[in-house]
């Protein structure tokens, strides 16, 4: 059975879509820290340890909490939800302020809850301990959204019976940008409507806003 | 003791990330952890961390972590002791 794309989100610019369309925009243009915080309150959540995440964790956590609003993903067992994120920076934005902490040998005090957000897959973590996903996940880097891998790589979860369904996409964070695009596929007969999951469909998707 | 537990709560707050929390939230003598502020176990390491960066003093048995951080009014007490000495 083919899985098919059921919700998707891209948060940058000050902006959040969803499924193409406007979902929020922030007055007036916002730092990265205060644009997420205001996505925050926008959708109205109450989770306080949001506020300890780094920025990209809290960039793909936001995309994934407007995906998962949509996705009725209650039907799946948590154990069969998986989560393969991608990137191109890693955690370099998380590690610079890690390593400004650990400069100088006479002022040496490395910040422990800096420190754990200086691995991409603590993003999944964060997902996944809020919703309970216990299925496959993997964070890749790669210098561009690396679409064709992506939906091989979740096909073949599925192909193996590992999952059921998935949180796939790109949350990229450097200093002067942001970017987030996450969407929700699944094997159902339900959504015979929604977009095939292959390369095609995904890369369509991502460039949607672009156009 | 007083001015000491407000200058705490305004530090425990920027560096624990407590933006929902405001200092009149925090009751001197509830607990941190728990059911108290509800921190978590990195939150304990950058209490430790603050101590030594802000206060010049080091915890030296790991032990007394859970006397010393049970609430602020016993950490402002552990602070007083320890800067007296």
């Amino acid at each position: 059975m083919q899985a098919r794309i059921k919700t998707y989100c891209h948060i940058k610019d000050n902006k959040v879509y969803l499924n193409g369309q406007l979902h929020f925009e922030s007055e007036g243009t916002l730092s990265i820290k205060d644009f997420l915080k205001a996505v925050y309150k926008h959708l109205n959540l109450k989770y306080t340890k949001f506020y300890k995440m780094d920025e990209i964790s809290k960039l793909g956590f936001l995309a994934s909490e407007v995906v998962l609003e949509h996705a009725n993903n209650e039907r799946f067992d948590e154990s069969g939800i998986g989560v393969v994120l991608s990137n191109s920076q890693s955690t370099l934005v998380t590690d610079k302020v890690h390593q400004v902490s650990i400069n100088d040998s006479a002022n040496y005090y490395p910040s422990p809850s800096v420190f754990v957000y200086t691995l991409p897959n603590i993003m999944i973590g964060e997902i996944s301990i809020k919703h309970k996903f216990r299925g496959e996940n993997a964070f890749y880097i790669f210098e561009h959204f690396n679409t064709e891998f992506i939906s091989d790589y979740i096909n073949s979860l599925f192909t193996d019976q590992k999952i059921n369904a998935c949180l796939g996409g790109w949350v990229d964070q450097s200093a002067e940008n942001y970017e987030a695009f996450v969407y929700w596929t699944e094997i159902d007969g339900k959504t015979e409507n929604a977009p095939e999951h292959t390369e095609e469909q995904i890369k369509r998707l991502y460039e949607i806003i672009l156009k | 003791m007083e001015e000491l537990i407000e200058q705490l709560k305004v530090q425990i707050i920027e560096q624990l990330n407590l933006e929902d929390i405001e200092p009149d939230d925090i009751d001197p003598e509830d607990p941190l952890f728990g059911n108290g502020l509800g921190l978590d176990s990195i939150d304990a390491l950058e209490l430790i961390v603050l101590l030594e960066k802000e206060y010049g003093i080091k915890i030296e048995n790991p032990k007394d972590g859970q006397k010393i951080f049970f609430s602020l009014k016993s950490m402002a007490e552990f602070i007083t002791e320890n800067q007296k000495n």
